[in-house]
């Protein structure tokens, strides 16, 4: 090791992985950050000037005539640009100079009349004489207004913008639809582990077939199919019992070879002594394989968890896109295209989508990488 | 939250029922061919009778399930992209025909080719340097954790995060767009990124290699530290230098995990959908097929012959995936 000549190259490792995990993670943190920012702040500024602060340009019109007040001799009109908030960096009374004064200055106004603007937004119009006209004075300022955080974004978007419900909603679609699969397919990857009978290999290479089917072909036969079954029995063709049961059906070849592949690593000498024992196929399933088998029913547990709470396609066709059955993900797409420029409920909304995924992600990671390397994935 | 207390009823009533079946069958299974408490032959023949029942036992409902949902509507797909909109008349290959002659199609072939050729190849490619890189420092793991981090985001989440990076305000006014932001700061003019035919193709791929890169990652830095030692310390020993070492010596040892990486997006891009139905809707002629399809199965009242037919063409790109899989998989598991 010598570590004069190592750094040149150690350092560049360093700074590209830096980079590229900057890269990878600024989108979702400029997510976050501007979801937690004030609206207007959020709209004229990127968020990451969010500790910095806005300046903005504005234009007041000072109260009119009538409002002035006789003191001393002379005239005054006073009021505030800024409601407590901010401060003036600049200012003047023409739109050709907007910021030729100054807080603190008093600048000479065309008429004998003198404007002061300080720096908290406070200002003074003073005369000698009566001032005249219905019309106030315009003033330019420019004001710095202190970055502010705030939950307003989250409050709204949870009454409001019908995310609340949806979030339930995703809740009623995914978990049900994550748990259900997992012992169908546990039984039928132990019989094609450890059952021997004919036409194994064939069943297994299905599956694996079966794995990368697109969803698409398999969406208007099962819409047609459910019409006929809610019209036949009278009831709606777009259930929760409907959605659960299509994602048991799409999970379950990813469920099968995972639970599979990793059952037929498991140590044959277990099975064969308790066989020797006189234990039949139920009870060494149940007894045995199962609750050895929990790392992978874990891996397949979170893969179809974040892929039934991320997904939208199934959701909108089996589910519906009416507004009490929506679907975080769905509610998502109604706003980009209904609210797409208010970019405070996007990002406080998109951020309530992804939060569980990523508590899941964070906590359970270890499990999704477990399944992912067991040379299997479906993907979203 | 009622109808959350709903569903996990359902879930545990669920549970339950499959949990019943398995239990009962078995145990009429045992009753109707006792092997227990019997003598030489019988035993003997009933015990195997049983024993070629049960796996059709532990199989029916996971075999059921499979055919309801993937089996019969993939053949019904095909059955149906002979027909006409409502699909009762048939029209033979009229869809098809339709098809090569509409303009959107032919848009949505080109975009998922384009698709096809960027997505797999940049994904796996980030992915392999970054799972060489991580490997080298003390904080690899950290950074493979954040690399990791946007696949647990749903494709409309990341729409939402990157709409907002290529987010557009008219020349002169503050930008609150990153991209345009920076565009502006080098003295570039402000565009409106996901509206610029072509292009946006590939603003929209982004996402997806943003997405994909960290699955890439995981499996190539597992298949990375699998290399046997010996090959890399005797090129070490021969004089190779650190480039020489990862493209010669670690990567052609790597090749069949590259490939699964590499076929594994491929299916995934082929399905992309949710990316372009959140940015453009196939609009400024980024359609793909996938939303080509989801669009024609809704459209008017919904035509299902196109759409199944879209659906069936998405089917043919994925097959020579499919057999490449089924040929390892059975090689894998013919030892087994």
């Amino acid at each position: 090791m010598n570590p004069s000549r190592r750094s040149p190259l150690t350092w560049a490792v360093h700074l590209s992985v830096l980079l590229l995990v900057l890269l990878w993670t600024l989108p979702t943190a400029g997510l976050l950050i501007s979801s937690l920012r004030d609206k207007d702040q959020l709209a004229v500024s990127g968020w990451w000037t969010a500790l910095s602060g806005s300046s903005r340009n504005a234009v007041a019109r000072a109260p009119s005539a009538e409002n002035q007040v006789e003191r001393d001799g002379k005239f005054v009109i006073s009021g505030n640009l800024l409601e407590g908030r901010g401060e003036v960096s600049a200012f003047g009374f023409s739109s050709r100079e907007p910021t030729k004064f100054k807080p603190g200055e008093t600048a000479e106004l065309n008429d004998g009349e003198r404007l002061t603007v300080q720096a908290d937004g406070s200002f003074e119009i003073v005369s000698d004489q009566r001032m005249e006209g219905s019309r106030g004075q315009r003033i330019f300022f420019t004001a710095a207004t202190p970055p502010r955080f705030t939950l307003d974004n989250y409050a709204e978007v949870l009454s409001a913008a019908g995310i609340g419900r949806s979030f339930l909603n995703s809740l009623t679609v995914a978990v049900p639809s994550t748990v259900i699969p997992i012992l169908i397919a546990a039984f039928a990857a132990y019989a094609l582990a450890w059952m021997p009978f004919p036409g194994r290999a064939v069943l297994l290479a299905v599956v694996v077939g079966l794995l990368v089917v697109p969803l698409q072909m398999s969406l208007i036969p099962l819409l047609q199919l459910y019409n006929g079954v809610g019209a036949f029995f009278g009831v709606s063709a777009k259930t929760y019992m409907g959605i659960w049961l299509a994602h048991t059906g799409f999970g379950l070849p990813l469920a099968i070879y995972l639970l599979r592949n990793y059952m037929a690593g498991l140590p044959r000498e277990i099975m064969e002594s308790a066989r020797v024992d006189g234990a039949s196929d139920f009870d060494i399933f149940v007894k045995i394989i199962l609750p050895l088998s929990f790392p992978a029913l874990a891996s397949f547990a979170i893969f179809q968890f974040l892929w039934t709470w991320n997904d939208l396609l199934v959701a909108i066709v089996f589910l519906g896109a009416g507004d009490d059955k929506l679907v975080l993900t769905g509610r998502l797409v109604n706003l980009l295209g209904s609210r797409g420029g208010n970019w405070e409920i996007l990002t406080a909304s998109a951020f309530i989508t992804i939060v569980v995924p990523l508590i899941v992600f964070f906590a359970l990671q270890r499990y999704l990488v477990r399944g992912l390397l067991a040379g299997s994935v479906k993907g979203g | 939250m009622e109808q959350l207390i709903a569903a996990i009823l359902t879930m545990v009533a669920g549970v339950l029922v499959c949990a019943a079946y398995f239990w009962s069958t078995n145990l009429v299974l045992d009753w109707i061919f006792p092997s227990k408490g019997k003598f030489g032959a019988v035993a003997s023949r009933n015990l195997r009778i049983a024993n070629s029942i049960r796996p059709w036992l532990f199989l029916a409902p996971a075999l059921l399930a499979l055919t309801l949902y993937l089996v019969y509507p993939v053949v019904q797909s095909v059955w149906l992209s002979l027909h006409g909109r409502g699909g009762q008349n048939f029209v033979g290959l009229r869809n098809y025909s339709w098809m090569i002659n509409d303009g959107e199609f032919r848009q949505s072939i080109f975009n998922n080719f384009l698709w096809l050729l960027v997505v797999p190849a940049l994904s796996t490619f980030f992915g392999l340097i970054i799972a060489a890189l991580t490997d080298r420092i003390w904080w690899g793991n950290i950074a493979k954790t954040l690399i990791f981090m946007p696949m647990a985001i749903s494709f409309v989440g990341a729409a939402v995060i990157w709409k907002f990076i290529y987010d557009y305000r008219a020349a002169g006014s503050e930008q609150i767009g990153l991209l345009n932001a920076i565009v502006v700061a080098l003295g570039g003019e402000p565009q409106a990124w996901i509206t610029l035919p072509f292009w946006n193709n590939f603003f929209l791929m982004v996402i997806l290699i943003w997405i994909q890169t960290g699955f890439a990652m995981v499996i190539l830095s597992a298949a990375l530290r699998g290399i046997p030692e010996e090959t890399i310390e005797a090129a070490v020993i021969d004089g190779a230098n650190g480039w020489q070492i990862f493209f010669k010596i670690m990567v052609p040892q790597i090749w069949g995990t590259i490939a699964v990486v590499w076929t594994t997006i491929t299916i995934l891009v082929l399905k992309v959908f949710d990316i372009v139905l959140a940015m453009t809707n196939g609009q400024w002629q980024s359609q793909v097929l996938a939303n080509l399809m989801f669009d024609w199965m809704f459209r008017g009242g919904g035509d299902f012959g196109r759409g199944a037919a879209i659906a069936v063409v998405i089917m043919i790109l994925v097959v020579p995936i499919m057999i490449w899989n089924i040929r390892n998989a059975t090689r894998e598991s013919g030892g087994h």
